[in-house]
């Protein structure tokens, strides 16, 4: 019925990404979403923050050569804001992001990223402080995002984490996708349609 | 017992709890556009599923269609692919399309409420943040990703979890040179980008039952920059009398049944509500961003607020905006001077924002340093302006007057900022690189806002342009 696989864990190398109101804008700049595919996304993952950082003589996290092949994404609040575009997720999962951990989501991008498989769950800011500064200060920590236990551990922390009962069901059981389930008992679908009587234009 | 608009249309179109607790909700109109649906006609094609409702999905070519040479093929290929795979999915499903052929093409939060497909108590999705325009009408309407346009397409239904509903109430008339656009900037300085966060956001008040069904589309249109995922206004007779005649309405008597059933999805008096904030019309004044947020705004006649003006952990966020914009605290909003000046997009290229603009504008002439370009919301908005003569008062005054699409509110068609340009922009975005260029700045503001600075060469305060505002505005 479902085409996707149960998500319980995931874990790796985190990359820090410091900021509020990430919008996905930057995520994926709109230029890049001239296409017919989401091949290749990920080549442009928060390309111009990239250019303007090394401009500046900086390293942008995701240029960093202790990140690459990181697993997890630690961000602050309200990150993925803006622009329903699922490009934005797709980009970080197609450049090897498995979990994004942060303070909060803007619900858009939360709801995308859960549709593709891509967990995101909340932490306090206390405690996204600390997970940040250690994947800042101690690049190689290696940390596990579990959705049984619902925490993060790593480096000598464990932090508790949170996510709505739902999402986190859905990954879970690997229901996710929830396509099919939409399309099961087509006949209770019908049903509400009949009821509403602009589906035959109050005729 | 008394119930919102939000769970009145929430409950009839709930079709069962999953087993993953989120609710399937029946989908009463779905909106396609260009750039975030081949991707889910493919996946749709690989699962071997068809559209399941052709007759509620509807299309139109927006985000890439570029607004001055319109002949296909487009120059840029990219755009001409996609709008190709669009036309031959459509025709493939037996989707209507609203393409430039048809004289009814537009930006697809304009043609829907135009072509009278946007309705009171309809759930309407599209893949497109914006989609919360179409509260206006007292619809709920979400903006979704890609992989739930498949999941529409395929069952004409979505998976959601139920949102709290906070009711903002604005009371009281309007300023003279004060719109809608002021407001919802307003509301969003106040609460927060995030503030919606989890909420629709019901719009009311005495000022909003005064506005245009083009006022309120203004205000639904950016509860998403609020962080909310969908805004309603309850739907009146102002609501009632804009449907009456559209192509996709009821006509004769079903429109009288329609009307009894619209009225009936309004909120109840006495219901309750989460949260309810209220705020004085009186008080709101041409207001402006000058961060790269749409909640970092200031009243056009204040000062940009320094890092230590606000809260410890804002204050990286105003320190980033600054820098970014390269304006300094305590400078004052009025006098930034402009590059650009871009009237269009979903939140305020309709006909009265054109209007507006134009009576600012008449009799004047763009600043000689400025780019200014009209974009209309929809070929029916472009002809119906062009009727009343106000592409002649732009273009004598400088205006560039192009053809309907979404241009340069995220320039994904030629339109753009060049470098480190600041454009004054009716749109609803100011993130960096939004308009094209990865350095390029973005002001928003009400459209006769963005034509005063247009003519001035730098923000103005439209207030003071009392003889071409004389009559704006009365009453409201």
């Amino acid at each position: 019925m479902s085409t996707s696989s149960a998500i319980e864990r995931a874990a790796g190398r985190a990359l820090p990404l410091r900021g509020q109101d990430i919008d996905t804008d930057r995520i994926i700049p709109a230029r890049f979403l001239k296409s017919i595919t989401f091949d290749g996304l990920e080549k442009h993952v928060f390309e111009d923050d990239r250019e303007q950082t090394t401009a500046r003589g900086d390293v942008h996290p995701f240029d960093a050569p202790a990140y690459q092949g990181a697993r997890l994404l630690f961000v602050q609040s309200n990150f993925g804001c803006g622009s329903s575009r699922e490009h934005a997720p797709q980009a970080l999962k197609r450049w090897g992001i498995t979990a994004v951990v942060g303070e909060s989501f803007a619900e858009i991008f939360f709801g995308n990223s859960m549709m593709i498989g891509l967990p995101c769950v909340g932490a306090t800011a206390d405690d996204m402080t600390k997970l940040i500064a250690m994947a800042e200060s101690q690049p190689a920590t290696e940390f596990v995002v579990d959705l049984a236990s619902m925490s993060v551990t790593g480096g000598g922390l464990s932090i508790p984490i949170t996510m709505p009962g739902a999402i986190r069901s859905a990954l879970r059981t690997g229901e996710w996708d929830a396509t099919g389930l939409l399309l099961a008992n087509y006949a209770e679908v019908e049903r509400v349609a009949r009821e509403l009587p602009y589906v035959t234009n109050f005729a | 017992m008394s119930k919102t608009l939000f769970q009145k249309v929430w409950d009839r179109h709930a079709v069962r709890v999953l087993p993953n607790g989120q609710t399937q909700l029946y989908v009463g109109l779905h909106l396609v556009h260009e750039v975030t649906s081949p991707q889910a006609f493919a996946e749709l094609e690989e699962r071997g599923w068809k559209v399941r409702a052709p007759e509620r999905t509807f299309a139109t070519v927006d985000h890439i269609v570029p607004t001055r040479a319109q002949a296909r093929p487009f120059a840029d290929l990219m755009a001409e692919s996609m709008t190709s795979v669009l036309e031959r999915k459509c025709r493939e499903h037996g989707i209507p399309l609203f393409d430039l052929a048809s004289g009814q093409q537009g930006i697809v939060h304009v043609i829907g409420p135009e072509l009278g497909l946007t309705q009171p108590g309809m759930t309407i999705c599209c893949g497109d943040s914006h989609t919360s325009t179409h509260g206006a009408f007292g619809a709920l309407a979400f903006g979704i990703g890609t992989s739930q346009v498949r999941d529409v397409l395929a069952s004409q239904c979505l998976a959601m979890s139920p949102l709290k509903v906070r009711r903002i109430e604005v009371n009281g008339a309007l300023g003279r040179g004060v719109y809608a656009k002021d407001v919802i900037l307003t509301i969003i300085g106040r609460l927060g980008v995030k503030g919606g966060t989890g909420y629709a956001y019901e719009y009311a008040g005495t000022t909003l039952d005064r506005m245009s069904m083009d006022e309120r589309m203004t205000i639904c249109n950016m509860s998403i920059e609020g962080g909310a995922r969908a805004g309603y206004v309850n739907p009146d007779e102002t609501t009632f009398s804009y449907l009456r005649g559209r192509q996709y309405a009821p006509a004769g008597d079903a429109f009288d049944r329609a009307r009894a059933w619209w009225q009936g999805m309004a909120s109840d008096r006495g219901a309750a509500y989460d949260d309810v904030v209220t705020l004085d019309a009186a008080a709101i004044a041409p207001t402006v961003t000058w961060g790269i947020n749409p909640g970092q705004s200031v009243a056009v006649d204040a000062t940009l607020p320094a890092p230590g003006d606000v809260a410890p952990l804002d204050r990286p966020g105003v320190t980033e905006a600054l820098d970014f914009m390269g304006f300094a605290a305590g400078q004052p909003m009025a006098g930034t001077k402009i590059d650009v000046a871009f009237i269009g997009s979903c939140t305020n290229a309709r006909l009265s924002d054109l209007r507006e603009a134009a009576r600012v504008v008449a009799g004047h002439t763009v600043a000689r340093h400025v780019r200014a370009l009209v974009v209309p919301g929809s070929q029916t908005v472009a002809k119906a302006a062009e009727r009343e003569g106000l592409d002649a008062i732009f273009r004598e005054a400088g205006f560039e007057w192009r053809g309907a699409g979404c241009s340069m509110c995220l320039a994904m068609n030629p339109d753009r900022l060049e470098g480190r340009e600041v454009c004054a922009s009716s749109s609803n975005r100011n993130f960096k690189g939004r308009q094209g260029s990865p350095t390029g700045r973005t002001l928003l503001m009400s459209p006769a806002m963005v034509a005063a600075a247009a003519v001035a060469g730098e923000v103005v305060d439209v207030r003071n342009w009392t003889a071409e505002l004389a009559g704006v505005g009365d009453g409201r």
